[in-house]
């Protein structure tokens, strides 16, 4: 809409098919950019706070209810954080194990968000169910990889929302090889349906947008691992840093118009995390059958459009297939299922790759095992200046599109990050006005 | 074998009136006799398509917030058509039961006949006890889910 002094605003007053509550703003005069901001009107939820006086072992559980969608993601980072503080580590059988679990989150996440949230935006609907009347085989795949990987989660957390079988060390108790080897047929059907899918994503219409991100993610100490539950913090601008180096590589900064903090390289600025980040610093480490698919997706030399990025999810899908497979085939059952450790004073950091980018903990305990201090950097608010920055391109290309299609887009744009508002809002409403 | 009948029970028991779906389901589970599957589910309402696979009917019950009287009971033939818009998700990134059932009508997997039940509740506070009205109405109404499924 314009108003009399040519101000032309499109607002959307609750962005669907996101985590969460926001609001996006852009203000536009004649063919100029004037603002694109993200408003996160989610209530801030305290959770540092209410860490602080409970037991280290108590922030894995905690943590975890930041988000229904990537829990194992809070309890790894979490449980990392604790394991650093003490001085213990988690290697061999149960690292592998966690990796597993976390293959599950992976694929219930990414599932989730590329054939029902995403997709719809590809084909022109209104949502994952409307569009399932037209393409019910791409929906009942989805279902279908969304399913095993809530059902890998279950088998080894105990449930699939929430699991309760994680713990500081490790786990509680570790699952029999034979309830994992017969998830292996599933999981074979889903590998093979994951790859179709990368196919099939490969020859969707993409808007035009290249960006110059910084990427930022882990990588693995191992190299033939993708980045998916540790490793060291990099970056394609030349950070190559441990975790405990986050706070003198990133800072948080206050904005006015949203309760979500937002992240940047310090004397730098904005970054992008997520799986963009993790495929352009990491493909080379990617298993042969994933590596082969994103080849012949045309993403083989990298990717630096956002809009691909359903690509890259599809890619991540069949790797985190093929990697929970080749777990499943080395798995021996741990001696004992967790580390043991007593408490101590200090201060510890677990980094991991949540399905939507990294998610960062840090932890200060006493010694009697007491949270002193909590401090959690979520994914969405690292990603949410390059958020705004997309759109501000992306709308300064897009000009003349009619307000409804710039509208349609913008969300376009913003769920390409797949955000989870409610996980960063210490996270939408799109508005675009133009002058 | 007969055909299978499945009593759902949506909700979760951490949050006060939003318990009354199981509530519901368990006073079904002590008063059936025995012909019906009763299924509690407390994750996304997407995996009802699985909870209600291969079933000829179905009855979900869940609370709901429509601004009617609390504990006030609405019966809705879901098979007939869209569940209105107060069974719609709360969350814009998970599905509501409304979205679930709209799911599974476009990929044929809506049982022949569904009944939704819904309870309206009140008090949705994290850790909170169900309401009186809630606590009154789970006796009646899983006699009436069970009445659907020819079990009552």
């Amino acid at each position: 809409m314009s108003d009399g002094n040519g101000v032309r605003r499109i607002e959307t007053s609750a962005l669907a098919r996101v985590e969460g509550e926001g609001a996006m703003h852009v203000r536009i005069r004649g063919d100029e950019v004037l603002a694109v901001e993200l408003r996160i009107y989610e209530p801030p939820r305290f959770f540092e706070a209410l860490l602080r006086g409970r037991a280290l072992e108590e922030a894995p559980d905690i943590t975890a209810r930041i988000c229904g969608i990537c829990p194992i993601a809070y309890q790894t980072s979490a449980c990392q954080a604790m394991e650093d503080a003490l001085g213990i580590e988690v290697a061999g059988p149960l690292r592998d194990l966690r990796r597993l679990i976390y293959c599950g989150e992976w694929i219930e996440s990414h599932a989730l968000h590329l054939y029902m949230l995403h997709a719809p935006d590809f084909l022109g609907y209104e949502s994952g169910f409307a569009m399932a009347a037209d393409h019910r085989e791409i929906v009942e795949r989805g279902l279908r990889a969304k399913k095993a990987g809530n059902r890998l989660i279950e088998v080894i957390g105990g449930r699939a929302v929430h699991p309760v079988n994680v713990r500081v060390g490790g786990f509680y108790k570790t699952p029999e090889p034979r309830d994992l080897e017969a998830l292996r047929p599933e999981l074979e059907r889903c590998r093979d349906e994951a790859l179709e899918t990368v196919r099939w994503c490969a020859g969707l219409d993409f808007p035009e947008l290249e960006r110059d991100y910084e990427l930022v993610c882990l990588r693995s100490g191992s190299d033939d691992e993708y980045p998916i539950d540790d490793g060291r913090i990099v970056s394609s601008r030349g950070i190559d840093v441990a975790p405990a180096q986050f706070d003198a590589t990133f800072e948080e900064r206050h904005v006015e118009h949203s309760t979500a903090l937002h992240a940047r390289v310090r004397e730098r600025g904005s970054y992008l995390t997520g799986p963009l980040a993790r495929f352009g610093l990491n493909r080379e480490r990617l298993s042969p059958i994933a590596a082969t698919a994103a080849r012949e997706a045309g993403i083989g030399d990298g990717c630096s459009n956002p809009f691909r990025s359903i690509v890259v999810r599809a890619v991540e899908i069949l790797y985190a297939f093929d990697e929970a497979l080749r777990l499943i085939a080395g798995y021996e059952r741990p001696d004992r299922p967790s580390v043991a450790y007593e408490p101590r004073a200090g201060t510890g950091h677990g980094v991991s790759e949540a399905p939507r980018g990294m998610l960062y903990h840090r932890y200060e305990i006493d010694d009697a095992g007491e949270i002193i201090s909590a401090w959690i950097v979520p994914p969405t608010s690292q990603n949410q200046r390059s958020i705004e920055e997309d759109l501000i391109e992306f709308v300064a290309a897009n000009v003349r599109l009619p307000d409804d299609e710039l509208q349609r887009r913008c969300e376009q744009t913003i769920r390409n990050y797949d955000p989870c508002i409610s996980c960063s809002t210490h996270f939408l409403k799109l508005e675009v006005e133009r002058d | 074998m007969s055909p299978r009948r499945v009593l759902i029970g949506l909700g979760n028991d951490l949050r006060g009136d939003d318990a009354a779906g199981l509530l519901v389901a368990r006073a079904a589970r002590e008063a059936s006799r025995g012909g019906v599957d009763v299924v509690e589910a407390g994750g996304e309402p997407i995996d009802l398509l699985d909870a209600w696979e291969n079933a000829e009917a179905a009855v979900v019950v869940d609370a709901v917030v429509s601004g009617a009287a609390p504990g006030a009971i609405q019966r809705i033939d879901a098979a007939a058509g869209p569940l209105p818009a107060p069974f719609a998700a709360p969350s814009t990134h998970a599905l509501g039961l409304a979205e679930a059932v709209e799911l599974a009508r476009a990929l044929g997997r809506l049982p022949d006949r569904l009944i939704v039940f819904g309870i309206e509740g009140t008090d949705f506070a994290t850790g909170g006890e169900p309401s009186a009205a809630i606590r009154s109405a789970v006796a009646s109404l899983a006699a009436a889910a069970l009445a659907e499924l020819d079990d009552g």
